[in-house]
Formats: structure tokens, sequence, C-alpha cells
């Protein structure tokens, strides 16, 4: 079975079709193509599958497909601009050492960008409690804490990390 | 993964038809945290998952100023209830225990409704409600009703649902003055971890701002659901709130926890924890009740 839904892909709107049991990251990975959003664990543990849905990082693993009609979808592939300059925060992690095989990464930045469109100077303890849903084998976490501090204490204008503003607000 | 049809209902009413209609080939679905996981492990196979995420009205937390009491609607996300300055302020032991529930990714869309429902016995939302006093109102196909939160757990993964029933939201009885409370998660990990043990505790302290009123010990993870440690509450009740007594409550409660032997913890060691943690989290009661009437 499958429903037509629309929704914006890193700012793109589209319809397609997407079958009743496809997760947002097959819909990703398997039917459009886009390979940069990762699957570790496929069970909400590790993060690599960490998307932006209007605002908020969520583990597409886990996220039923047609839950994303009608709404913002943001991945890896829409950090960089067209011509090929690398977002802020992806270039803080290849300067700071924030990448090693590189697996987590995608997940690493997402949940990044989350954070700092909703906090932009988000402090090392946010930063953590913010990560704790990404897993990394290889750094130690160091690296990519001071990657993502680096931003969040560089003050906002120069970077542009506010792109997308979260619906729910505290009442 | 198992295929199925996703429903997608826009009334309780409805759901609820869906779900008569399907029996046991269907199965609610809110956040998917826990639904999704099992589908993909094969440890259950619905022919039809029905989202409970497009019902409007049950979506945030509310404190009606009236009655004092708090309203959360049963697809509430932890994530909101985090966010709220509400739950912050005057429950923080709500705060404490679902700020470090799985992931912000796990927060952004698990709700304290399937967190509720799942009913296993480290539910961290659970224990902070029972402490509480809340109450759980449900609709199914027969009507209304409510239920105390205390009771509503059954066993491990069983709750007090009848077929097609949507739990749809939690009420926490307005507090006493001069109440503290508190929330630990116990595990070996800060993060992205199933509690080893979970403690809860509320203080109501009189006008004095000595004597103990009103007490609640709530402890998961301590037997096959959560439970209150009734002997300990009943010992605090009436007596001057210090280290000392609150040490021997928690040795009290260590005694009512049924605790056992597992892959997170051997029992001599978690039953000697429950003492611990009852006392600390009394202490931390204090403080916070303090902080309040400054
Ligand atoms: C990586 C990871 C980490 C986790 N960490 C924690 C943790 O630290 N602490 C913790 O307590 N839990 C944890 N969980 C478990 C789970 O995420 C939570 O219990 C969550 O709150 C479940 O909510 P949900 O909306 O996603 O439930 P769903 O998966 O949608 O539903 C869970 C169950 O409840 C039923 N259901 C849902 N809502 C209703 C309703 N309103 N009425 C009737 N039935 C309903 C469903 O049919 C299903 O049986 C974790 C899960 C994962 C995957
Ligand atoms: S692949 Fe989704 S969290 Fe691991
Ligand atoms: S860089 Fe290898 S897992 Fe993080």
């Amino acid at each position: 079975m499958g429903k037509m839904i629309s929704f914006a892909l890193n700012g793109n709107k589209m319809a397609v079709e997407v079958k009743d049991h496809w997760t947002l990251l097959h819909l990703l990975r398997e039917e459009l193509g886009l390979l940069g959003t990762k699957e570790g664990c496929g069970s909400g543990e590790c993060g690599a599958c960490t998307v932006i849905v209007d605002g908020m990082a969520v583990n597409s693993c886990l996220f039923p497909g047609l839950e994303i009609a009608e709404k913002d979808v943001v991945t890896i592939e829409g950090l960089t601009s067209p011509d090929g300059t690398l977002h802020p925060l992806q270039k803080s992690f290849v300067e700071n050492g924030g990448i090693q095989c590189g697996y987590c990464t995608p997940g690493m930045i997402m949940s990044a960008k989350a954070l700092l469109d909703e906090s932009p100077n988000a402090t090392e303890e946010e930063i953590k409690h913010s990560l704790a849903g990404n897993i990394c084998r290889c750094t130690g976490y160091v690296q990519i804490i001071d990657s993502i501090k680096s931003i969040s204490e560089g003050g906002v204008e120069e970077v542009h990390v506010v792109a997308w503003k979260n619906k729910e607000k505290d009442e | 993964m198992k295929q199925f049809a996703y429903l997608v209902p826009r009334s309780l009413d409805e759901a609820i038809s869906f779900h008569e209609a399907h029996g046991d080939r269907a199965k609610y679905v809110a956040g998917g945290t826990d639904v999704l996981v099992k589908i993909k492990e094969g440890k259950i196979l619905p022919d039809y998952l029905i989202s409970l995420k497009h019902i409007l009205g049950q979506d945030r937390p509310l404190l009606n100023q009236e009655t004092g009491e708090l309203y959360i609607g049963s697809f509430v996300t932890h994530r909101m209830i985090e966010k709220s300055a509400i739950v912050r302020i005057h429950y923080p032991i709500l705060h404490d225990a679902i700020r470090n529930i799985g992931s912000v990714q796990i927060r952004n869309v698990a709700t304290i409704g399937g967190n509720l429902v799942n009913a296993v016995p480290s539910a961290d939302g659970a224990i902070p409600l029972i402490t509480l006093d809340a109450t759980a109102n449900i609709q199914g196909p027969k009507g209304e009703r409510s239920v105390d939160l205390a009771r509503f757990f059954l066993g491990p993964g069983l709750c007090d649902l009848e077929r097609s029933e949507i739990l749809i939201e939690i009420v926490v009885p307005p507090l006493l003055l001069r109440t503290g409370s508190a929330y630990i998660k116990f595990g070996r990990r800060e993060a992205m971890e199933l509690p080893m043990l979970g403690v809860g505790v509320l203080l109501s302290l009189g006008e004095s701002s000595v004597t103990c009123v009103k007490a609640r010990i709530c402890l998961g993870v301590a037997a096959p659901t959560p439970i209150r440690a009734l002997e300990a509450e009943a010992f605090l009740v009436g007596k001057p709130i210090d280290g000392g007594t609150l040490e021997k409550a928690g040795k009290i409660a260590a005694k009512e926890s049924r605790v056992r032997d597992s892959i997170r913890g051997v029992a001599w060691y978690r039953r000697e924890m429950v003492g611990v943690l009852v006392k600390r989290m009394g202490l931390k009661c204090m403080e916070r009740i303090k902080k309040l009437a400054q």
C-alpha cells in the first residue's frame, strides 16, 4: 500500500509515493538515493540516521515515512550550498578534527544544527546533553564537542546557522 | 521489515473505531519509538498501525489556574514536557525524569502516553507521575473512565487498558504548599541507559517548614511494576525531616523493595542503593522547598 504525500526536502517541495511501512530512512536512502544519512543500529540507539524534521532532530530509522507529509525535512545534503560551499558546522568539523571514519558525522552535524538553530550560544553542557543520542566510535567526542563549541562561542551573525524555526514554543 | 497499513485517524472516536474494526491485528502508535523497534525485531507483527499523532487537543502540559490541576495530554512528547517552564518550576520531579529519557531525537517524538502504556518496570515517566498522585483518563468503546496511575500498572508490559482503549491524559492534583519533589534515574551511564533503579520522592512540610505532612516514595525497577514504599512514607509523616529521618526512611524503603538480580545490577546492591537514593532525593526535596520559599 502506498500514498502520495508532499513535503519539503532540503528546501525543495516534492511529491512522492510512500509505502505505509517505509521509514523515513528507507525513503531517503533507498528511494531518493540520498546516501548522506547513515544507518547504524536501526533502533534509535546510535543517532547515525539523524535528520531534522520541522526543526527537530529525529532518528529517521524509527520515523514513519508517511509522517513527513507537509513537513520540512533537512538532511546533511541540505547543508552544503549548491556551489559546494560547506556549512559552517561542516567546516568546523573538518578544521577541528571532528571527523575520523566519518560514519557518525552526518548524524552529529544534524544534531548539532538542530541545537544551534534553537540556542545559538549553547554551552558545553547543552552540547553534551544534545549529543547524548549520537555515538562515535572513533574520535572520543572531544574534537566533536570542540567543533561545535567553536561555532557556539563564535557568535551567530557570521555563521548563519539559524535556518529553521522550531514550531513548538514553551508556554 | 513487516509490511503494515498506516492509518491516520483525526479524532479519538475514529481511532477507537479503527481499532475495533481490526482487533488484534491493529496496534496504536504514537511516537513509535517502542512500536517500530518491536516491529523491526519481529516481536510484534501488526497488519495495521493506527497513528495517534494527528488527534488534536491532547498535545501539551496545561495548568488549570482555577483548580490547580496539571493536565498532560497523552500525546505530549517528552521534549515538550522537558521544555515546559511550568513543569520545570513546579513539578521538578517530572523534569528530572523526562530530560534523561533516551536522547533528544527520542524525546522529540516519544510520548508520555506511550511511555506509560509500555508499562516496563523501568519507565522513567511512570515513577514521577505516581509520586505526584496522578490519575490517568482513558477513553474506549464503552466511554471514558479514570484510574489512579498507582493502580494502572499490572505487570511487566501489562497495564489496565481494555482492548481498543486509549490513554488520553494524565491529571496531576494540586500540590500542597511547601512541597518539594525529585527523581533520580540511577544507572551506570549518564545517558542512553535504562535505569538500574528509578527513585522518586515528594515531601510536603507543615507551616513550621520542619514537620512532614505528606510523603510519597516511588520506586522503579524495584519490582515487576512501579511501587510505592508505603511504610517508609507513613514513617516520615509527622516527623521532622532531616538527614537522620530520611536515612531511616531509606532503610525502610529498601526493605519494601523487591529488587532482583539482573544484567543491569545485582539485588543486594540495588537494595542498598534504594536506601541511599531515597535519602538523597529527600534532601533534594528539602533544598527545593527552601528555594521556593526564597
Ligand atoms: C533508544 C531508546 C532509548 C529509550 N530510552 C528510554 C528511557 O531512558 N526511559 C524510558 O522510560 N523509556 C525509554 N525508551 C522507551 C520509549 O521510547 C519510551 O517509553 C517512549 O515514551 C514510548 O513512547 P512512544 O510514543 O514512542 O510509544 P509508541 O512506540 O508509539 O507506543 C508504545 C506502546 O503504547 C501504545 N500506545 C501509545 N500511546 C498510546 C495511548 N495514548 N493509548 C493507548 N496505547 C498507546 C502503543 O500501542 C504501544 O504498545 C527508549 C527507547 C529507545 C528506542
Ligand atoms: S540508525 Fe537510527 S539511531 Fe541508529
Ligand atoms: S568518526 Fe568514526 S564513528 Fe565517529
